[in-house]
């Protein structure tokens, strides 16, 4: 079967953020996106799950350079202040094309 | 609208005539079943009971007092004069405007915080909560005691204006100045509160006449009063799991939730009573004016300003003030009402 090379970007963020970051994803030049509802913890343990709502786990297929613009972004906008996770991973995707 | 003297008399005392006692109020208050309802549910977080009501009971029983609130507000203002509402209206807006600026200062130069936690502690304790205002309607129910039915309106009135002044401070003394302001207006303006209050308060304003009363046993009443049951039931839960971030949070957060609330109850019962509210009225402005914000203005708060520690104000609105205001707090405004009268 014939499939694409592309990058999977996993964004872990706390609820407040979900408006700001699925357009910021759309922006950088993504498709379409994933978001679930996720719990956990973290470095910033309780913090996370102060506020009411919860944690969102946001999933985008994109290309190798949007992905890069998205995880810089995240470094330099959200990442000193809000509890954030983000990770990138190589997957081989069906209909690749479509992204 | 009767601007009565106290009938808390007739409940206990059918024959005589003199004023009820802070003791026989705060008695009254106690026992009452809202006040027991949020002691349970309080006792079941200290106990670990698995108990919590189901998420969506809990958002829906919000959803149907604040509608509830709003239509029966605007029913009765649809019978007031516009004229004659003026002056409680702009004084409830005074308020809104100055809650923000007095904790914001006490926050600063009394208990030391930071500029930016203590905008975001301003700006809960600028906003208001609605089940407060709520609880006070109810006791004042209690001890018989008349208020104007309007008064829904001045709630959803004293709501936003606070936030947002005490995230202008807050934004003004940020490092980050990159937060949406637009976006935070938006959220506060359509958030639950304000569209199911003020919604139900359009709603209830421009209903047909006699239409109130096909809806009126399933809003008004005893079904009303047993649904704010279950929901305090669920806040002595929510308050609960806050109790054990009082150790962490310390002692000057604490008399900050105490003060701050006695200091604006007793600003809110002198301002609604020289504005002409009757004096149940004067004590719903004042244990609305007590009160803090945990619904609209953490959200509100972590956009805009997220170097703020939500730990702080959230600890501080839901399990200090929150908490006093409904055992003790209303009780105290309702006997100040009656003393400056």
């Amino acid at each position: 079967m014939d499939t694409h090379d592309l990058i999977l970007v996993t964004i872990i963020a706390e609820p407040v953020l979900e408006d700001r970051l699925t357009r910021e994803i759309m922006d950088r030049g993504a498709t379409g996106y994933t978001i679930t509802e996720v719990r956990g913890r973290g470095t910033r343990g309780i913090r996370t799950g102060d506020i009411p709502g919860q944690s969102i786990r946001i999933e985008t297929l994109v290309t190798v350079d949007v992905a890069d613009a998205l995880l810089d972004r995240a470094a330099e906008a959200w990442f000193p202040h809000y509890a954030v996770v983000a990770w990138a991973s190589p997957v081989r995707v069906i209909r690749g094309d479509k992204f | 609208m009767g601007v009565s003297g106290p009938k808390l008399s007739r409940l206990f005392l059918p024959d005589c005539t003199w004023s009820p006692g802070l003791t026989e109020i705060l008695q009254l208050n106690l026992l009452s079943p809202i006040t027991l309802a949020f002691a349970l549910g309080i006792l079941a977080r200290i106990v670990r009971s698995e108990f919590s009501l189901p998420k969506d009971v809990y958002a829906g029983l919000g959803i149907y007092l604040l509608f509830a609130l709003g239509l029966k507000g605007g029913v009765e203002l649809a019978k007031v004069p516009l004229g004659g509402i003026m002056l409680p209206l702009l004084v409830t807006l005074l308020l809104g405007c100055i809650r923000p600026l007095t904790s914001y200062v006490v926050l600063r130069r009394l208990a030391r915080f930071g500029p930016v936690d203590s905008a975001g502690i301003a700006a809960h304790y600028g906003s208001v909560s609605a089940v407060t205002f709520i609880a006070a309607l109810t006791f004042l129910d209690g001890v018989g005691e008349d208020v104007e039915g309007y008064l829904p309106t001045l709630l959803a009135l004293l709501e936003s204006p606070g936030i947002h002044i005490a995230l202008a401070i807050g934004a003004l003394k940020s490092s980050d100045r990159s937060q949406p302001m637009g976006e935070v207006l938006h959220e506060v303006l359509t958030g639950r509160t304000m569209v199911l209050l003020v919604g139900g308060l359009v709603v209830g304003y421009v209903m047909a006449p006699g239409t109130w009363e096909q809806v009126e046993l399933f809003y008004d009443g005893a079904i009303f009063k047993g649904a704010l049951c279950l929901f305090l039931l669920e806040m002595g839960v929510v308050a609960g799991e806050r109790l054990s971030d009082l150790k962490r949070t310390g002692l000057k957060l604490l008399v900050f939730g105490v003060g701050m609330a006695v200091v604006h109850g007793v600003l809110g019962v002198a301002a609604g009573l020289a504005a002409g509210l009757s004096i149940g009225g004067a004590t719903v402005l004042g244990a609305m004016s007590a009160s803090a914000s945990y619904i609209a203005a953490p959200p509100a708060v972590r956009m805009t300003l997220p170097e703020a520690n939500p730990t702080l104000s959230l600890t501080a609105s839901l399990a200090i003030t929150f908490p006093f205001n409904i055992v003790l707090g209303i009780p105290l405004y309702y006997q100040i009402a009656l003393w400056l009268s």
